[in-house]
């Protein structure tokens, strides 16, 4: 069925019975020509465009709870292509681009809302490094406008300029940043994967992956095994697991990101606005509530939970930021498990396992990258080639010494 | 979340630093294979459940701490001193 305004019109006149369900929920074959292991943003966007871009007919996704039960559903939905290193620069540019025709491309209302990103700066060094990095982004073709203080001003005029431990000195404005909503990305491509004939396959837990010789022949599950050509592993903070069930040990360290919303307002954070010296960004969402957060609790975990002494740094930085937030409420906060990398950036690359191939490392910005993640893993797994705009997100880049490391922090795995 | 260091007592999560997980302690000699150390700075065993890793108490007794903790729950099973450094290096 395809959505329209036509169709919520008549759909609204005799009492909304038509509508069917978003996908079908097919039992698993007993084999697939490929097997995408994880339903999350990653996996859906990954399934679709093998379908789409690359003609396969015969996929499945297979999710060990529900649909967009990962972290696709607790991100803080921002979307931008402000990356400075060659490698990622072009990886999100790509990711940006997907995302402005994405809602047509879908038939799916993902409410990507292209409101503006402020990345406050509070030195002259500071400035300088984002002068710099707005320079590499307009090299990319992307947008990047360095604001000084009375042009902050002019977009949030509710903040505390005068702040005594870092004051406002401006902002890179990056105008087609903003945000998408997280759960409407995860629905839209398993409807439209669906639409093309992917299985999509709910609480099937993927237990084992079958190796012969050195090739991959299928996955072991909770419904059971499951032959398969090409197999993906695409599951963000479980990814050391699900590899270690091939006999891979990954660079990855998996920690918890909580995040916070509060109660309902109206309209009053037009932007993104992020401060990173305070570790704290905040965007208002649809809905009303502001949706906020910080930095990792940065110690390993694997609870969708952190600990109290986050929750209070953040509200801390943000009520030094902008003071009017304060009497808001705070509703809900949560965790995701973030798959942290030696450098920061992601992986897609094929393993040594023939067939097997692996999509994880998205740190703490991965919602961003589902288009293009999905575009380029669909491509590798296609064609045995990486796609230009991620050939850099080699696995064995850390060996290698060719390290992506956009922070510079070195290769401690939660400092990034 | 609280550490019983072994020197101070149970203290707040937030006196401590965290570096990340105990296989820091087996420092490859410094002629070893770039693979091993590759696995050494890079590569973990990341368990959901059980595991060791190691803290620093910056604002008490600036030891570091082996701590033994379940990444799932949260809990902390054991806190130790890590011993002197080893003859091939042991912690900087
Ligand atoms: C609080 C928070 C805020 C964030 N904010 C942002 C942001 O503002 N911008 C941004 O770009 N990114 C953000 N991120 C990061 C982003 O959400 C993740 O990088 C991204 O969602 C990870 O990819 P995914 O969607 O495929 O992961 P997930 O949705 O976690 O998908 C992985 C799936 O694999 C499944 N799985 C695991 N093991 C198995 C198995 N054995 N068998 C079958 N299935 C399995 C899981 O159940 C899960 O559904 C944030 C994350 C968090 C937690
Ligand atoms: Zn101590």
């Amino acid at each position: 069925m395809r959505y329209s305004g036509l169709k919520v019109i008549t759909e609204g006149l005799f009492g909304n019975k038509g509508w069917k369900p978003a996908w079908r929920t097919p039992d698993p074959k007993p084999e697939y020509d490929a097997i995408i292991i994880g339903g999350g943003g990653h996996g859906l966007s990954t399934a679709y465009y093998l379908a789409k871009n690359h003609g396969f007919t015969n996929i499945a996704v297979l999710e060990k709870g529900y649909l967009g039960s990962g972290n696709i559903g607790r991100n803080t939905t921002i979307v931008r292509a402000n990356y400075f290193l060659p490698g990622n620069s072009e990886f999100y540019s790509h990711s940006l681009k997907l995302w402005e025709g994405l809602e047509a491309d879908l038939n799916y209302n993902v409410m990507h809302s292209q409101r503006g990103l402020i990345n406050l700066f509070h030195s002259d060094g500071q400035r300088d490094a984002f002068a710099r990095r707005g320079n590499s982004m307009i090299n990319q073709g992307d947008d990047a406008i360095l604001l000084d203080r009375e042009g902050v001003r002019e977009h949030l005029p509710y903040l505390d300029f005068e702040q005594t431990r870092f004051p406002i000195y401006g902002g890179l404005l990056h105008p087609r940043g903003g945000t998408a909503r997280h759960d409407a990305v995860a629905w839209g491509y398993a409807r439209a994967a669906d639409r093309r004939g992917v299985d999509l396959i709910q609480n099937c837990e993927v237990t084992g992956i079958d190796v012969e010789n050195g090739v991959v022949r299928g996955v072991q599950t909770t419904r059971g095994s499951i032959r398969a050509k090409k197999v993906a592993i695409v599951v963000a903070g479980r990814s050391s697991q699900v590899a270690a069930m091939a006999g891979m040990r990954l660079p990855i360290e998996s920690h918890v990101l909580q995040a916070f919303v509060t109660e309902g307002l109206k309209p009053v954070i037009n932007h993104v606005v992020s401060f990173g010296m305070g570790h704290f960004y905040i965007s208002q969402s649809d809905k009303g509530g502001l949706v906020f957060g910080g930095d990792i609790d940065f110690y390993a975990s694997y609870a969708s939970r952190g600990n109290l002494p986050m929750v209070e740094h953040v509200m801390e930085a943000g009520m030094t930021l902008m003071p009017m937030i304060g009497r808001a409420r705070v509703l809900r906060s949560w965790g995701g498990i973030m798959d942290m990398t030696p450098d920061g950036s992601p992986i897609i690359d094929r393993t040594d396992i023939s067939g097997l191939f692996i999509d994880c490392g998205w740190n703490y910005g991965g919602f961003k990258a589902v288009p293009a993640s999905g575009w380029c893993m669909a491509h590798l797994m296609a064609t045995g080639e990486s796609h230009p705009v991620a050939e850099k997100f080699k696995l064995n880049r850390f060996a290698t010494g060719h390290i992506l490391d956009e922070e510079g922090t070195g290769s401690q795995h939660n400092l990034h | 979340m609280r550490l019983n260091c072994p020197h101070c007592g149970p203290r707040d999560r937030r006196e401590f630093y965290y570096y990340g997980a105990a296989a820091y302690l087996d420092r490859p000699s410094p002629d070893a294979p770039a693979q091993a150390w590759d696995d050494y700075l890079h590569n973990r065993d990341n368990p959901a459940g059980m595991t060791q890793d190691l803290w620093y108490h910056e604002q008490g007794c600036t030891a570091w701490l082996k701590v033994t903790r379940n990444t799932v729950t949260h809990e902390i099973i054991a806190v130790d001193a890590v011993a002197t450094p080893k003859a091939s290096g042991g912690m900087a």
